[in-house]
């Protein structure tokens, strides 16, 4: 089992044509993904790799059954190609687009609670799940296949943690990145209730940031709903106030709203252990395994 | 990206927003000359993007033409916690008889703007939310369809604003909020907006961050940001491409991905040492890039040692270290001793090309940061 994609996930490739949609293309079909589309207005027709593009997502769904998309669009026209994803009515639309202005994600935002589809990102490295599907931007060969869930905000800190529970010959269900904007699609609980309901699932790591009240939220939803058990990593505990670290939602307020130390406290009052170190966090998945 | 204060009514004004005359001066002749003209009392106010100048002692009210000399002398060049005053705003006082707060943000739980109105203004307002949150009224707005006239007013009538000048508040408000959107901004604020006993209505301060990644659509602003950077080794950052954040430490850090670079930080700390700087030079590690990123923490005089962890993942580790090596051979001596660990994708191929002569090398992310720390106490002893 695994959540949100599987090997019968259909993908369609918004932005196939430009540099990084052709080689994460490339990369995802290689990991076995059904990628069976791409969509980039102006090069209908054209194939890359073998796969047929098309003006518009629509005609990309209609002709290839394709039921998710992948955006690598870039800044200023994507919060465009996720309104087209969304009007699509396709279950799932991965944005790995990095720099998409706020205002632009607080319009998607709005059309958002008003569809069905399930948005993952903007600025995420996508989803995997280990030997069926990638979608995104996640080195694949450093996954395997096994029973923890991983959800985190940043992609190379899930990588890290993902290496170190290798090392031990852990692999996981499937791999979330839910992005380092303020305002993004699916949120940890959403991640955190999907894995709950994964049979296969027996323990999740969640990596959280500062920024944000996400992970305090998350925690009491830990402590209210689930019997998975969970580990986090906060990473940002040395950020100065004020100071955006990187992505733009990891900052702490001037007031001191979304400070790490509030997150790690959130999540000890759940029960939920947090590593001082990536190694920690995987001593602690060792012991509930 | 912060605007200035000057900056920010600068726009109030082009939009109709009333604020007091004001002149901006980069010395103290300047700044007796704008006072000379704006008459007294006059405020002279620091231009840095610290909050808090007032308590700091960044803004002083001169009743004299001997005060107003005296106040520039003190605030120019003045260090205001970290920050050099290199020009300071001049003033007409207001002679005022109410502080009202008034601002538009962003709030991310919501995704949504959100306007706020208090008549506690002229105090710190995250101590007003954090201590009296129902002092500020709120109001929700509908990002796709913007603005609705009546939210504003009914946000100013909400938070208890005297009627006489409810309506010139709102208006301001309104104001703020078609500014907000214009120029893609993530904060405004008036803190305060001033009520003189004639009733009306000002702008007596001014706080506008501009949102840094809608800066591809807002060229004027683009350009005032470039105004404002008040680091030489930011403003470096900024034309290199890098995600930096100096810190006030000596172990310089340089590392791929947001999170990581972070937790790199903090774990300098954990294992006792103190973080210079935040460093993200994004995907890969093409030799160019390590170059720059090498350059700039090199070039940091707090830097004593420097840490520098990559995760190699589509890009194999392997090709970092060949972008590693062709930047060290770039310098002609590393002036700082730098401890590099690779991982991910062929990390051991990688690690086995890297120059150790130049440079050490650690297998895990934990030992690396430790060397790095160990480095920096050797060097400060």
């Amino acid at each position: 089992m695994s959540i949100f994609v599987d090997d019968d996930t259909r993908v369609v490739v918004q932005g196939i044509t430009g540099g990084e949609g052709k080689f994460h293309a490339g990369q995802m079909i290689e990991y076995g993904t059904n990628v069976v589309a791409g969509a980039v207005p102006g090069k209908g027709g054209q194939e890359v790799d073998g796969v047929p593009v098309y003006d518009t997502v629509d005609e990309a769904v209609e002709a290839e059954n394709a039921d998710a998309s992948v955006i690598f669009v870039p800044p200023a026209f994507a919060g465009d190609a996720i309104f087209e994803a969304l009007d699509t009515d396709l279950d799932l639309a991965v944005a790995i687009t990095e720099g998409i202005p706020t205002q632009d994600m607080a319009k998607v935002n709005k059309r958002l609670s008003e569809t069905d589809t399930r948005l993952l990102g903007p600025n995420c490295p996508g989803i995997i799940t280990p030997g069926e599907a990638k979608l995104g931007i996640l080195p694949g060969n450093i996954f395997s296949e096994g029973n923890v869930g991983l959800v985190s905000r940043s992609g190379t800190l899930t990588y890290q943690v993902v290496d170190n529970l290798t090392e031990r010959g852990i692999g996981q269900t499937t791999a979330i990145g839910i992005g380092g904007d303020p305002i993004i699609g699916t949120s940890f609980i959403d991640a955190l209730e999907a894995f709950e309901a994964d049979n296969e699932t027996d323990a999740v790591v969640m990596c959280g940031e500062i920024g944000g009240e996400d992970e305090e939220q998350a925690a009491k939803f830990i402590g209210e709903h689930m019997d998975t058990p969970v580990t986090g990593f906060i990473a940002g505990r040395t950020a100065p106030p004020g100071k955006r670290m990187g992505h733009a939602g990891a900052i702490v307020s001037g007031s001191g709203t979304g400070t790490a130390q509030s997150k790690i406290d959130a999540l000890n009052n759940a029960g939920v252990p947090v590593g001082d170190t990536p190694e920690e966090v995987a001593d602690h998945v060792e012991d509930f395994l | 990206m912060k605007l200035h204060e000057h900056q920010a009514k600068t726009i109030f004004a082009d939009a109709g927003i009333p604020v007091p005359d004001s002149r901006l001066a980069t010395t103290v002749e300047e700044a007796l000359d704008a006072v000379d003209e704006i008459g007294y009392p006059a405020a002279i106010k620091a231009q840095v993007h610290v909050g808090g100048r007032g308590k700091a002692g960044g803004i002083k009210i001169a009743t004299d033409r001997d005060e107003a000399e005296q106040y520039a002398e003190e605030i120019l060049g003045m260090d205001l916690k970290g920050y050099t005053v290199d020009q300071v705003l001049v003033e007409a006082g207001v002679d005022f008889v109410d502080e009202l707060y008034v601002g538009v943000t962003m709030d991310r739980g919501e995704g949504e703007p959100v306007l706020m109105v208090s008549t506690e203004g002229g105090v710190d307002i995250e101590e007003v939310a954090s201590e009296n949150p129902d002092a500020i009224a709120r109001e929700h707005v509908d990002p796709a369809f913007g603005l609705h006239p009546y939210q504003a007013r009914k946000v100013v009538y909400e938070a208890g604003v005297d009627a006489d000048v409810a309506l010139d508040v709102a208006s301001i408000l309104s104001t703020l909020y078609d500014l907000y959107e214009d120029s893609d901004a993530s904060e405004i604020e008036v803190n305060p907006v001033m009520i003189t006993s004639d009733r009306d209505v000002i702008a007596a301060d001014a706080v506008m961050n501009i949102d840094e990644d809608a800066l591809f659509r807002q060229p004027d602003l683009a350009e005032l940001a470039e105004e404002s950077y008040e680091d030489d080794l930011e403003r470096k950052a900024g034309e290199y491409g890098f995600d930096y954040v100096r810190l006030s430490g000596n172990v310089g850090i340089i590392g791929n991905g947001a999170g990581l670079v972070m937790t790199t930080l903090d774990l300098v700390d954990y294992y006792g040492g103190k973080p210079a700087n935040f460093l993200d030079i994004g995907g890969g590690a093409k030799a160019e890039r390590v170059t720059k990123a090498l350059d700039m923490v090199f070039s940091d005089p707090n830097v004593d040692s420097v840490v520098f962890n990559i995760f190699g993942g589509i890009t194999r580790g392997d090709e970092v270290a060949k972008g590693i090596n062709e930047a060290l051979a770039e310098f002609d001596e590393i002036p700082k001793p730098v401890v590099v660990r690779l991982a991910g994708t062929n990390a051991e191929e990688g690690m086995e090309i890297l120059n150790t002569d130049l440079i050490e090398v650690e297998e895990t992310l934990e030992a690396a940061v430790q060397r790095a720390v160990k480095n920096a106490e050797e060097v400060t002893q």
